[in-house]
């Protein structure tokens, strides 16, 4: 009996350790209520006909974010259509960054002209129950019946200083294999960015 | 008057200074020198006592800009030590100047580079691969070893110091 108790122990005591860590390739992703910047609350849920979701933590301020804002750009034009559309979220304390404040995003989504919802994750639940810890932090999901599966963490591609010079487009490749039913080869990746800004 | 006027120079002698004058130009400008991951690491993994306190940084990371001073007054208590602090700058290999500028205006006197590294997914992991790709990190290195691996900002410069101060020993 003692053993039992250890072992449930153990498994509560792990569980909460990878719980903290958020998701992983595999995990199972939550779907959320978040303010887009038309005032309308957005869920994942409310897209009945895509297949998964390129789910991107960004913001306005960090020189990593807008370095990128021209590919998250073309990665909404190349995939929503097929089934694959970006969903931004600012996790961003405005506190800590006045700069990206919701009134902030609503000038950037209309500046940049946004082809996708810029939601403000203005709790910071979602940030921390996925894992994110910089900006930009991709997270491709797939449906896979009613569950979202996520199969892919990490940068958009491997050369945020020069589009030019890319050799490895990590979310593009994830979304082509999944889109051809095949396994995604590269699952996670690891780049610079900036830190989300935690209250 | 026109001194050079006199002495009949034809203008296209004059226009043949312009290269020269761009080059002299150039070299008054202050520019922080870029590293790859090589030159960044024989900087760093000396085989000597020196203990060398490396601190991922850039400009635009506001972290990074506040804990700054903490390396600078770390820089001056243990000038008498074998302690080396390194900044490696994580701004665009483009910003040379512009890194320069800050440093100089903030009378920071550290050694200063950018580190240009190629492809984060592949140097981050060489680095440490406990780290997750934010910056600021703070990493120590001695006898060509990393003996310390801190991923975050610092509370205040005192905290630095006492973390030096115990890896000296």
């Amino acid at each position: 009996m003692k053993k039992l108790w250890f072992t449930l122990l153990a498994l509560v005591v792990t569980t909460a350790i990878f719980a903290e860590e958020g998701y992983k390739p595999g995990s199972t992703a939550t779907d959320f209520k978040l303010k887009n910047v038309d005032g309308k609350t957005i869920s994942l849920s409310d897209y009945q006909a895509a297949k998964g979701f390129i789910v991107t933590f960004t913001c306005n301020h960090c020189p990593y974010a807008v370095a990128y804002e021209d590919r998250i750009i073309a990665l909404d034009k190349k995939y929503a259509d097929k089934g694959y559309p970006v969903i931004a979220i600012n996790p961003n304390s405005v506190a800590k960054v006045p700069e990206d404040s919701y009134a902030n995003m609503q000038d950037r989504a209309k500046s940049k002209s946004f082809p996708f919802p810029y939601l403000y994750d203005e709790t910071q639940e979602i940030a921390k129950i996925y894992g994110a810890m910089k900006t930009p932090h991709v997270y491709v999901l797939k449906k896979e019946g009613k569950k979202l599966s996520v199969k892919y963490i990490g940068a958009i591609d491997d050369n945020y200083e020069d589009v030019s010079a890319v050799k490895e487009k990590y979310v593009e490749e994830a979304v082509d294999a999944l889109l051809a039913n095949k396994p995604v080869k590269t699952t996670s990746t690891k780049a610079i960015g900036c830190s989300i800004k935690w209250k | 008057m026109c001194l050079f006027c006199s002495m009949k120079i034809p203008l296209r002698h004059y226009l043949s200074l312009f290269p020269l004058l761009f080059i002299v130009f150039n070299f008054a400008i202050a520019q922080t020198p870029v590293y790859n991951l090589d030159q960044f690491q024989e900087r760093i993994q000396k085989k000597n006592d020196t203990l060398y306190v490396v601190n991922l940084w850039a400009t635009w990371c506001k972290p990074c800009v506040e804990e700054l001073p903490y390396f600078q007054s770390a820089s001056a208590s243990f000038s008498q030590q074998p302690v080396k602090i390194i900044l490696a700058s994580q701004d665009m290999k483009t910003k040379t100047v512009q890194v320069a500028d800050f440093l100089k205006k903030n009378n920071y006197s550290s050694e200063t580079f950018i580190l240009s590294a190629g492809n984060p997914n592949v140097w981050i992991n060489k680095i440490e691969p406990k780290w997750s790709g934010t910056i600021p990190v703070t990493l120590l290195y001695k006898n060509g070893k990393k003996i310390y691996f801190h991923e975050g900002d610092y509370p205040d410069a005192e905290t630095l110091k006492k973390i030096i101060q115990s890896k000296l020993k």
